[in-house]
């Protein structure tokens, strides 16, 4: 019965991620950008911007010139978060991708570090009396969310271990229609769970600024407003009508 | 306004504390039916404002990508908190940027996304009252659009978009401010930002070529309307009669004199201030810009020089192109554009700032100075916010920031800079920028100031600075009016082109 459950939860969740996702993106692909607003000094190429835009997206640039506990707080927290997701790949594939396999060792500990730098930005946001001021309850339940997420993960890893391989039965049968049992475990159903909702959330909530920052005109846009006429569509039709 | 006066320096930068509702109640004041409804906006607040002012967010929304993502994207991570010069000078948290953001973004959330429809409190969203319309009109009205936190900023979110944003929003009420609609409504009528009409300006044109002369014993024109010039020149009209913006439009004129140049100004077009970017209005930002392009046809100039003005350098150079056509590359079936820039030479770079023009000239040669008429000066550069965020100049990213100082190492043989973290793309607004420049908020400006002020200080006591260069018309102004409360002399303050003035040898060679 769980099984099914959580079966239908993971459907539903991927779909209701993947349809929200595309809506947002393609509403921000067609929203025009009139006019031209980089922050510069800014590339004036286009090799240039995807330099610049990789910068941010990697390294998170202009959060490091800002203040720096948040930039390592806030890296260490998103790249141990791409490690973790890199290694969960093992309960979606057979046999398990050489890469996947290579990260193993650095997904485990990515785990605890993840958990370092979430729990640094929940004191930011605690205890800086400017960055509470401008928190909101869902700014602290998100961050509560991503705690339980990875201390459950911790907690089934180092702790009480789960079947991992009902685990991966359960999920490669979810991928091709057939469901399996799901391991009776109430860690693991918590941690599920946890990320069901983190799924659910995705697409209504800050967490767009992930898709959000390679739309942003300010990073996106070359800098060669007299060598190019840029002219959205609207704004070209008011001269139409002159 | 002898009541306002300078805050205290910080011993060391620290970030402040806050003092919530600091600046409760101090913008600026509400514009007349008369002024409102020049501009084609209701006179006073309407009676449907709740509704007319989300409907109008939407638009907005639609019409923006900025705007659309820059709503989504925060995290309130902080990253901005401590980089706005009215926080740091009012310690109002609303000042802020990413708390002047959700003065916006709460709204945004309760009417145009589903978890601030289901559970607002959770996500931080507001009905549209009308303590938050008020809300808005004060704190929108003390942001200047410097885009100081878009540097710092992991999405690029720059609060300038969003000020734009609930600027017009405002305005589309009935609710707009008294000094920036009065300003545009100048423009539309006189020509410029000042109200200078075109007998007036030629008058003291005139005036200004006696006075140059008596000074040189040289003929410095400073023609106006000539048909056929190769340049036009457009410049803040403040460089016309104000000080010391007008040794600056000396200094241009010297310049065109000394390499052969000819030119003109435009008693039509007497404007390079563009106030529509700061209430965020596309029409009123295209219709002031539209003045330049009639005034380029008209004179069948070759080449469009833009004086020493900040927010003007970022409409000129980043929307001309897109507004009215000046500048390059416009597609051949583009009959708008291409009328206008068919005429424009393009060995030049269309439109041009008056830094270019004379670097240009130096690089080539054709302008000779005497650095020790700079002597007397100990000179340090203020980067103008909207020249430093909002545009280039030369060939390279930074070139906006190279070549005003070239041009004062070339001119000057004192020179040092201020310290690093206030320079170049980090610099501080001067406090007065983004249609704040009035006296109903003085004690904005001067709060604003502060952080500009402080290591300014800094550099006073440590090199003996006397003389802080700026090539912007508000950052001049503003200056003037805000040093003598902190103390320092209002002569500190003038433009690259009044050091260019002082140094450049007219006469044979």
């Amino acid at each position: 019965m769980a099984s099914i459950v959580f079966a239908i939860m993971f459907y539903l969740a991927t779909l209701l991620l993947v349809v929200g996702l595309l809506y947002r993106i393609s509403n921000y692909a067609r929203t025009p950008a009139p006019l031209k607003i980089p922050t510069t000094p800014a590339p004036m190429t286009t090799g240039g911007v995807v330099l610049r835009m990789t910068r941010e997206v990697v390294f998170f640039e202009s959060l490091f010139k800002a203040n720096l506990w948040t930039w390592g707080l806030g890296w260490l927290f998103h790249a141990s978060l791409a490690l973790v997701i890199m290694r969960h790949l093992r309960y979606f594939t057979e046999p398990v991708w050489s890469l996947v396999a290579f990260i193993q060792p650095f997904g485990m500990y990515a785990g605890i570090t993840m958990l370092l730098g979430l729990c640094g930005l929940w004191g930011r946001r605690l205890f800086v009396e400017r960055i509470r001021y401008i928190s909101t309850p869902s700014d602290h339940l998100m961050l509560l969310l991503l705690i339980e997420i990875a201390a459950t993960g911790l907690l089934m890893k180092f702790a009480e271990h789960t079947d991992v391989i009902g685990v991966k039965g359960f999920f490669l049968g979810l991928m091709h229609l057939n469901i399996q049992v799901l391991p009776a475990d109430l860690l693991l159903a918590f941690h599920l769970f946890l990320v069901v909702s983190l799924l659910v959330v995705f697409p209504f909530s800050k967490l767009l600024h992930a898709p959000g920052v390679f739309f942003s005109p300010t990073r996106n846009q070359k800098d060669d407003p007299r060598e190019k006429r840029h002219l959205s569509a609207w704004a070209a039709k008011l001269e139409s009508e002159k | 306004m002898a009541d306002v006066t300078a805050p205290a320096y910080r011993i060391i930068p620290i970030i402040p504390a806050l003092k919530p509702g600091a600046m409760e109640g101090k913008g600026p004041y509400v514009a007349s039916d008369k002024l409102n409804e020049a501009l084609g906006f209701p006179g006073q607040l309407v009676e449907d404002w709740h509704d007319r002012a989300i409907a109008k967010m939407g638009e907005l929304l639609s019409k923006y990508r900025s705007l659309k993502v820059f709503m989504d994207a925060c995290v309130h991570c902080g990253a901005c908190s401590d980089k706005c010069h009215y926080f740091i000078g009012t310690q109002d948290p609303k000042n802020m940027p990413v708390a002047r953001q959700d003065l916006l973004r709460s709204v945004y959330r309760r009417y145009f996304t589903l978890p601030g429809k289901l559970f607002p409190r959770l996500v931080g969203a507001r009905d549209l009252t009308r303590e938050v319309l008020d809300e808005w009109y004060n704190y929108f009205n003390q942001c200047s659009e410097c885009r100081r936190c878009s540097v710092f900023c992991p999405y690029g979110i720059d609060t300038a978009e969003i000020t734009m944003a609930a600027r017009e929003i405002l305005d589309s009420v009935g609710y707009g401010q008294k000094y920036s609609n009065e300003i545009i409504g100048k423009v539309h009528k006189i020509g410029n930002n000042l109200g200078l009409p075109g007998p007036a300006l030629i008058d003291t044109l005139e005036g200004l070529e006696e006075d140059v002369k008596d000074a040189t014993g040289i003929d410095v024109r400073f023609p106006i309307d000539v048909k056929g010039a190769e340049v036009l020149l457009i410049t803040p009209s403040a460089d016309f009669f104000a000080e010391p913006h007008i040794d600056s439009l000396i200094g241009y004129a010297k310049v065109f004199h000394a390499t052969g140049t000819s030119w003109t100004l435009s008693s039509m077009s007497s404007e390079a201030g563009n106030f529509g970017m700061f209430i965020g209005n596309y029409d009123q930002l295209r219709t002031i810009a539209m003045r330049i392009r009639q005034a380029a046809l008209e004179l069948g100039v070759k080449r469009i020089v833009v004086g020493e003005c900040g927010h003007a350098w970022r409409v000129a150079y980043s929307f001309w192109n897109t507004l009215t056509g000046v500048g390059d590359g416009a597609d051949a079936n583009d009959r708008f554009a291409q009328m206008l820039q068919k005429q424009l030479d393009h060995r030049y770079k269309q439109p041009a700032h008056i830094c270019e023009f004379t670097w240009d000239m130096i690089q080539d040669e054709r302008l000779t100075f005497d650095k020790s008429k700079n002597d007397k000066h100990i000179i340090t550069f203020h980067d103008s916010c909207n020249v430093a965020r909002g545009s280039r100049m030369g060939d390279l990213p930074g070139g906006q920031f190279e070549i005003p100082r070239n041009i004062i190492k070339a001119v000057a043989n004192n020179f040092v800079e201020m310290a690093p973290n206030t320079t170049r793309e980090q610099t501080f607004c001067c406090g007065g920028g983004g249609g704040l420049l009035t006296d109903d908020l003085l004690e904005l400006r001067v709060k604003g100031a502060l952080p500009r002020m402080e290591v300014l200080q800094n550099a006073v006591d440590e090199h003996g600075v006397n003389f802080m260069a700026t090539i912007c018309a508000i950052c001049k102004a503003q200056f003037t009016k805000i040093m003598p409360i902190y103390g320092f002399d209002r002569k500190m303050v003038g433009g690259v082109h009044q050091l260019v003035s002082n140094a450049i040898q007219l006469g044979p060679k």
